[in-house]
């Protein structure tokens, strides 16, 4: 049952995660762009925590922990270097 | 009740093929790199799904963290310099004779394989079990495959001094002047990603992880160190540069060809001190790909594209 | 399904919840520091209600205490996202 109550929230939030990519696609700033990979990255964190109990395997735990730490990595990379000067790149 | 799994795996696939198709078309450079990276946690979930955590740590790593920063640092630097060449007709033809005769050559050997195969299944899952490994992957990767795995590296090294070849190493720049809230973050987070490597490495054993996933995070490690503006002068860490780079290969080398003197095949490892040895190779390999990842990301420049200066400097 | 199981599915369900609030504010907010705030609330309560539910649900301390460090070290590097690409917003026009 409680394997079940996990898979389903864990499609909640794949559906959370398709609806999050509009905000990609439209923009307008690369600031709000590069937010919505960030909420990729905590929202895949939590599906993997769901996936972890409903499939049984704790090693998924550990691939949330590597997902966690370095979504930092390209947010970093995006305000130190990567941000574009216009809001449509060449 | 609906197989929740068969919604999931769907949904998966569906979002997946569309970021795919959004990544590959998008005439907003940045906006098909941000797509990139949100195709890589994706990708993650896939692999998971797939029943392959090992990869999928190791896409997390990789794919959703590092790779979205250097082709976001790629593009910086595309930006800043503005060459922007046509592909010649001439080079695109010449290009894809090239590889479709590579194709085809690949697709002949595959089709004439003989028919016969030894199954790995055996071996895998009932190990000998006189280095204490469990994990299939590692078991494959180290003991099963090693003279694979010892040419990977020798491939990883070829590449890494190809692309140092390219692009020289880029001066370390100033501080920036405001506060900064990326360093002291990075300081704390140091320790953490440190000690996760570490365990990855030592957990490979039994459990998903090894030396492949470690070094990937050491890599970011050094990545974000280095976006922090805490790397130290390039001055002081080419020595540990070049010795981290070629660590991998000739430990692993080493190993191989010293238990020939004890009477063992090449690349066998002594039925005493396998855990030992493997965890020394594997430290070798976790060092050489954290330091090939990081030297990828070290030929971009620090400076920030000379328009953003002018702007800055004529507001 | 015990008591200790309910009170983990209410958590759960609270954390999802919380999750598609923050993706709506994403998707309906007027700009980007509106939206980066809807975000945040996401990584610290959508994770963290989650991460209590699955940890009540785990029955091991060392699991547990993982998933603590995943909520942690997630909340670290979202809060330090979140504020370098704010202060990046505000000073581009």
């Amino acid at each position: 049952m409680m394997q079940n109550i996990c898979l389903a929230l864990a499609v909640f939030l794949l559906l959370n995660v398709a609806a999050g990519l509009v905000r990609i696609m439209r923009g307008p700033t690369p600031a709000d762009r590069m937010l919505s990979a960030q909420l990729f990255g905590t929202t895949g964190v939590g599906v993997l925590l769901l996936l972890a109990e409903a499939m049984r395997t704790p090693a998924l735990r550990d691939v949330a922990l590597v997902l966690a730490l370095l979504a930092v990595l390209a947010v970093a990379a995006f305000v130190k270097r990567g941000w574009p000067d216009e809001a449509g790149g060449r | 009740m609906v197989n929740l799994y068969l919604v999931f795996d769907l949904l998966l696939a569906l979002t997946l093929m569309w970021v795919g198709w959004r990544t590959l078309t998008s005439p907003d450079l940045f906006r098909g790199v941000v797509l990139f990276i949100a195709f890589g946690v994706l990708m993650t979930l896939a692999w998971v799904r797939l029943e392959a955590p090992d990869v999928a740590m190791a896409e997390a790593a990789i794919g959703a963290g590092l790779t979205g920063a250097l082709l976001l640092d790629a593009l910086a630097d595309l930006r800043a310099r503005r060459s922007h060449q046509d592909i010649e007709v001439s080079r695109l033809a010449a290009v894809s004779v090239i590889t479709l005769a590579l194709a085809g050559v690949l697709s002949w050997v595959m089709l004439t394989l003989p028919a016969q195969h030894a199954s790995m299944h055996a071996p895998v899952t009932q190990p000998p079990n006189a280095s204490g490994i469990t994990n299939p992957v590692t078991l494959v990767l180290l003991v099963y495959r090693a003279y694979d795995t010892l040419l990977e590296m020798a491939v990883l090294l070829l590449a890494v001094i190809g692309a140092r070849a390219l692009h020289d190493e880029a001066p370390v720049g100033r501080a920036a002047p405001q506060y900064d809230l990326l360093a002291p973050a990075a300081r704390v987070l140091l320790p953490a990603i440190l000690l996760v490597a570490a365990y990855l490495l030592w957990a490979g054993a039994t459990r998903p992880g090894g030396a492949f996933q470690a070094g990937a995070v050491l890599g970011a490690a050094g990545v974000l160190l280095r976006l922090a503006g805490l790397l130290p002068s390039p001055a002081t860490y080419r020595r540990w540069m070049q010795m981290g780079l070629v660590s991998g290969f000739m430990v692993f080398l080493l190993v191989g060809v010293l238990v020939i003197f004890a009477g063992l095949p090449w690349l066998g490892y002594p039925a005493t001190h396998t855990k030992a040895l493997i965890l020394l190779v594997e430290t070798g390999l976790t060092l050489s790909i954290g330091m090939s990842l990081l030297s990828l990301f070290m030929s971009v420049p620090e400076q920030r594209s000379p328009s953003t200066h002018a702007r800055a400097s004529a507001s | 399904m015990n008591a200790l199981e309910w009170i983990a599915a209410i958590l759960l369900i609270a954390g999802a919840l919380f999750f598609f609030a923050g993706t709506v504010g994403m998707l309906r907010f007027p700009d980007a520091f509106s939206r980066l705030h809807a975000l945040t609330k996401v990584d610290n309560l959508g994770l963290g209600l989650l991460v209590l539910g699955l940890a009540l649900q785990s029955g091991s301390l060392a699991i547990a205490l993982k998933l603590l460090l995943i909520w942690v070290l997630a909340i670290v590097a979202a809060a330090t996202g979140a504020y370098l690409v704010a202060n990046g917003a505000s000073r581009r026009p």
